[in-house]
């Protein structure tokens, strides 16, 4: 049954230090800026008033600004939205201006004093109250998604292969999150959907791995642990890849013909797919690796000895 | 050699036309279309039918085909124009008994009807409407359940002669001083017996100083934010069918919160005005000296008012208020003892019982009705203008014989069944002490913008699912087709459940086929790879096959569950765009399982089962 198969064709474990060297930079760079700058979040999480108007000739953001400062909305963000026939007017929340009547009154404002009728596209209110419901809640999807996560792997694997998972899940939703803050993207709640199905992605990468390690172990007279997984790695690269591929074509049919407001969660699945697909094979088996896993006991230090030693 | 017991087959092929049938209604497509309903005590049936159909006709509008369903009148015409033209024509011919709305009905056949067979529920996103999140002021609520409560012990110590020196309210509590111990230890005796979801209790230092706290019990705190939010709901209902939309959903959110969906509403500004009205009401004398049809035409006597009520008619009342809204300390809905029928039970304050006890004193026999008033501002557009319209909403919502002589505390029985009781309650609670509501979310989405994202979404899903159709085809030959059989099967599949669930789709819902899109080949990737390492090893092609699917499957199930962990955590926490979003994704997994693992393997047997071959195209 096994023979020639059992070949390493790619040595990627060999390669792991540099992974866990490129690996932590970009969780400090995404940490570090999650800290410094943090995430532009869209009026899903922060409250206040988005109205899209669609003209029938491009349109005038200078004179749309003096408009609406005149009128007692100075802190509102006029910008176009996917061509200049539209803009999108975004307000903040603000105590003394937060009702939901406040679409309605910028519209007639646009309607009474602009050149031109705009038609509208658009148009959300979010309190305050409700945006940092959305937060909380987001975050502990996130949390409860993990905590899941780990009880299910640790019952049909190991703990050691459950914690393998959960790092990288972690990995991926931090720079999924970094690469959204470095560049300010805007973070709404599609993006935050997009980050959940990014776990599962990156998990069902991962569980496939796992689930061929697995049988390897239990298989494999020979080889020690690492060159197990890197076999393991190995048979199942043509699918990782063959997936990852599919799931990319389809995302970029969504990220360049979906939309606009399909775009961000198309961006966030692209980045986590790429992410996703690299910490299953650099990231979580790594991790169970050092962690001890083995039929046999083998010392994590020997292991890595090994390792260094073959780094040229 | 590789066969399905015929059982296998049979299922997949009844699940494939099941599928088949349910997806189907899809296709159709909607007629524009104007749906009439009737508005409290009015009647649609043939006669009104008929009526409508002639208005029609002389205005030289034809419809494509009319229904009368359920108490609803429907409709059908070949363009907008027609149907624009004739909801102007049946809102005037109508009046106000009626709600005349336009809706996109689906154009389903009658057999695909007669299975219960509809297209998916479009969401607000892609159909565009409104979609309003109320929050109910609890703690308003609350504080009007004290005051109540304050005001009702006062009353009680009175009427036992059990003088206190003050009942003040603090923030949840009331708190009760007395003068002597013999009147406190009496009055928490009393007040203990009648105030049974309330806790009575000495203040904390002891009963030295001679106040009783009374506290909210949990129960009852949490029955009065039910009833708030009941209550709210109630009136938005009616409130809505104001508005004239086909398909409103009105739903309590959680504890404290009420959704309100209007699809197709464009005049945001309207409906927030109209949610937002307030509410309040009137006890007035019936006018029985005069009659009616007199003031109908014309001759409204001095002193009196004519009235609708909710049946339609008419009622003459007397000008003359004897208690207002204000006045009413509580409204709650029973059983007579007696008789067994509904009743409500109505409580006013000192001011207002007086009021009632010298009125009722002087009319026992004569009716005497309440008046259910909506105060709310329009903003109307005159003359490209706006203009800020106070618009007041008058309804008598209950008429009843004054039988004996009352004050503080009398019933209204004589109601027809306990949800009559329930509503007018809450009428009644509504007009005296609605719990505020606030709009705490609003997305509105235009109509241009809803066919926008149809069209954008249909486009991704049908080039994402091209693109994968080739890639497989390319990749894995036959067994590239084979697979992609299945992801067009799963994709009916996919869009069978949501019909049948009538779950709502929506933009995110869109992504989330797509991504299942993306990720159903993967099931098909894990066995395929599989075969074609058990070909290397030298196995057999048919009994590659069969270890292919045999051990791909432990792997499949383990991925796929994992993400629909992922999935089921982001419905349970999600709201609306990412439920949507969610829902796609995990009835995805689940079909894509099947068609994936059970589909591909009849078609895998079918063409290879029964031969002897040498080599497979994968």
């Amino acid at each position: 049954m096994m023979k020639e198969n059992n070949t390493i064709k790619y040595d990627f474990l060999s390669k792991r230090l540099i992974a866990l060297v490129f690996s932590t930079l970009l969780i400090v760079v995404s940490i570090g800026s999650l800290a410094t700058q943090g995430l532009k979040k869209g009026i899903d999480f922060t409250g206040g008033t988005l109205v899209e108007v669609s003209f029938t000739e491009p349109s005038d953001l200078a004179e749309l600004r003096d408009i609406l400062n005149k009128e007692n909305f100075e802190g509102a963000v006029v910008q176009h939205f996917g061509s200049s026939k539209e803009v999108l007017i975004r307000l903040l929340p603000d105590a003394a201006l937060n009702t939901a009547t406040l679409s309605n009154k910028m519209l007639d404002l646009i309607n009474t004093k602009y050149s031109q009728k705009g038609e509208l596209r658009r148009a959300e209110f979010v309190g305050p109250q409700v945006g940092e419901e959305l937060t909380e809640d987001g975050g502990l999807a996130l949390l409860y998604a993990l905590i899941c996560i780990l009880i299910y792997v640790t019952f049909r694997f190991e703990y050691r292969f459950a914690l393998g998972s959960v790092a990288a899940l972690a990995h991926d939703v931090i720079i999924t999150l970094g690469v959204f803050s470095v560049f300010q993207f805007e973070f709404d709640l599609t993006v935050l959907a997009a980050l959940l199905a990014v776990i599962g992605y990156s998990l069902n990468d991962t569980i496939v791995v796992f689930d061929r390690i697995r049988e390897n172990f239990r298989k494999l007279r020979k080889g020690t642990p690492t060159e197990v997984v890197n076999i393991s790695l190995n048979q199942t690269l043509g699918r990782t890849i063959m997936t990852s591929v599919t799931t990319l074509l389809v995302l970029f049919a969504l990220f360049f013909l979906g939309g606009e407001i399909i775009h961000d969660f198309a961006l966030a699945l692209i980045i986590g797919v790429f992410i996703g697909t690299y910490s299953s094979i650099y990231v979580a088996s790594p991790i169970t690796l050092a962690l001890g896993i083995s039929k046999a006991d083998l010392m994590i230090v020997k292991v890595d000895q090994d390792e260094l030693d073959k780094i040229p | 050699m590789n066969h399905f017991p015929a059982w296998k087959n049979l299922l997949l092929v009844v699940a494939i036309v099941i599928a088949a049938v349910y997806a189907l209604p899809n296709l159709y497509g909607e007629d524009p279309s104007v749906q009439i309903s009737p508005l409290r005590g009015a009647v649609i049936n043939n006669s009104v039918l008929a009526d409508v159909k002639k208005e029609l006709q002389t205005a030289d509008i034809s419809t494509l085909k009319d229904e009368l369903v359920k108490d609803q009148i429907l409709l059908r015409f070949s363009n907008t124009e027609d149907q624009l033209k004739a909801s102007d024509i049946i809102k005037t011919s109508l009046g106000n008994d009626y709600i005349v709305a336009l809706n996109l009905a689906p154009a389903t056949p009658k057999w695909l009807r007669d299975l219960n067979a509809s297209p998916m529920y479009l969401g607000l996103d892609l159909r565009g409407g409104v979609h309003f999140l109320l929050e109910v002021d609890m703690q308003a609520a609350e504080k009007q359940a004290v005051d109540r409560t304050a005001t009702e012990i006062r009353q009680l110590l009175r009427e036992n002669k059990l003088r206190y020196l003050s009942v003040v309210t603090d923030k949840s509590d009331i708190r009760i001083k007395f003068r002597t111990e013999a009147i406190y230890d009496k009055a928490e005796e009393t007040l203990s017996d009648e105030f049974k979801t309330w806790d009575i209790d000495p203040e904390a230092g002891g009963s030295s100083t001679l106040t009783l706290i009374a506290k909210m019990s949990t129960s009852e705190l949490t029955d009065i934010r039910q009833y708030a939010l009941q209550q709210n709901i109630i009136t938005l209902k009616n409130r809505v069918n104001e508005l004239g939309v086909a398909e409103p959903i009105i739903q309590r959110q959680g504890d404290k919160r009420i959704v309100v969906e209007l699809p197709g509403v464009q005049d945001t500004a309207r409906a927030k005005e109209i949610l937002g009205a307030t509410a309040t009401l009137e006890y007035r004398m019936v006018d029985t000296k005069h009659s009616v049809s007199s003031a109908l035409a014309g001759r409204v006597p001095l002193g009196s008012k004519l009235y609708k009520n909710r049946e339609g008619g008419h009622v003459l009342l007397k000008k003359q208020i004897i208690v207002t809204g204000s006045e009413i300390v509580d409204a709650s809905s029973g059983i007579e003892n007696e008789t067994g029928s509904a009743m409500v039970s109505v409580s006013l304050d000192g001011p207002g019982g007086k009021k009632m006890s010298k009125t009722t004193r002087d009319n026992i026999g004569q009716p005497m009705a309440v008046v259910f008033i909506e105060n709310r501002t329009e903003t109307k557009i005159v003359n490209g203008k706006t203009i800020r319209e106070k618009t007041i909403v008058e309804e008598v919502i209950n008429v009843a014989t004054i039988r004996g002589h009352f004050s503080n505390r009398f019933q209204t029985t004589g109601l027809d069944n306990g949800a009559e009781a329930r509503d007018l309650a809450l009428l009644l609670r509504a007009g005296a002490l609605a719990a505020p509501i606030d709009i705490v979310e609003e997305r509105t989405v235009g109509p241009s913008l809803g066919q926008d994202n149809i069209d954008k979404g249909f486009n991704s899903v049908l080039i994402g699912f091209v693109l994968v159709l080739v890639f497989m085809a390319i990749f894995y030959k036959t067994f590239g087709l084979i697979a992609d059989v299945a992801l067009a099967l799963n994709l009916v599949f996919i869009i069978a459940v949501l019909s049948l669930l009538q779950a709502t789709l929506t933009l995110p819902g869109i992504a989330g086929i797509v991504l299942t899109v993306g990720m159903a080949v993967d099931a098909n990737v894990l066995i395929f790879e599989r075969i074609k390492e058990e070909l290397k090893n030298g196995n057999s092609p048919q009994a590659s096959i069969h270890a292919g699917y045999e051990k791909a499957f432990s792997t499949i199930a383990d991925a796929n569950i994992t993400t629909l962990i992922a999935a089921l955590i982001l419905f349970g926490f999600g709201t609306g765009p990412i439920k949507g979003f969610a829902i796609t994704l995990s009835i995805g997994i689940l079909t894509s399982m099947f068609t994936a693992i059970i589909g591909t393997r009849a078609l895998v047997n079918l063409a290879y089962g029964s031969r002897d071959i040498d080599t497979l195209k994968i």
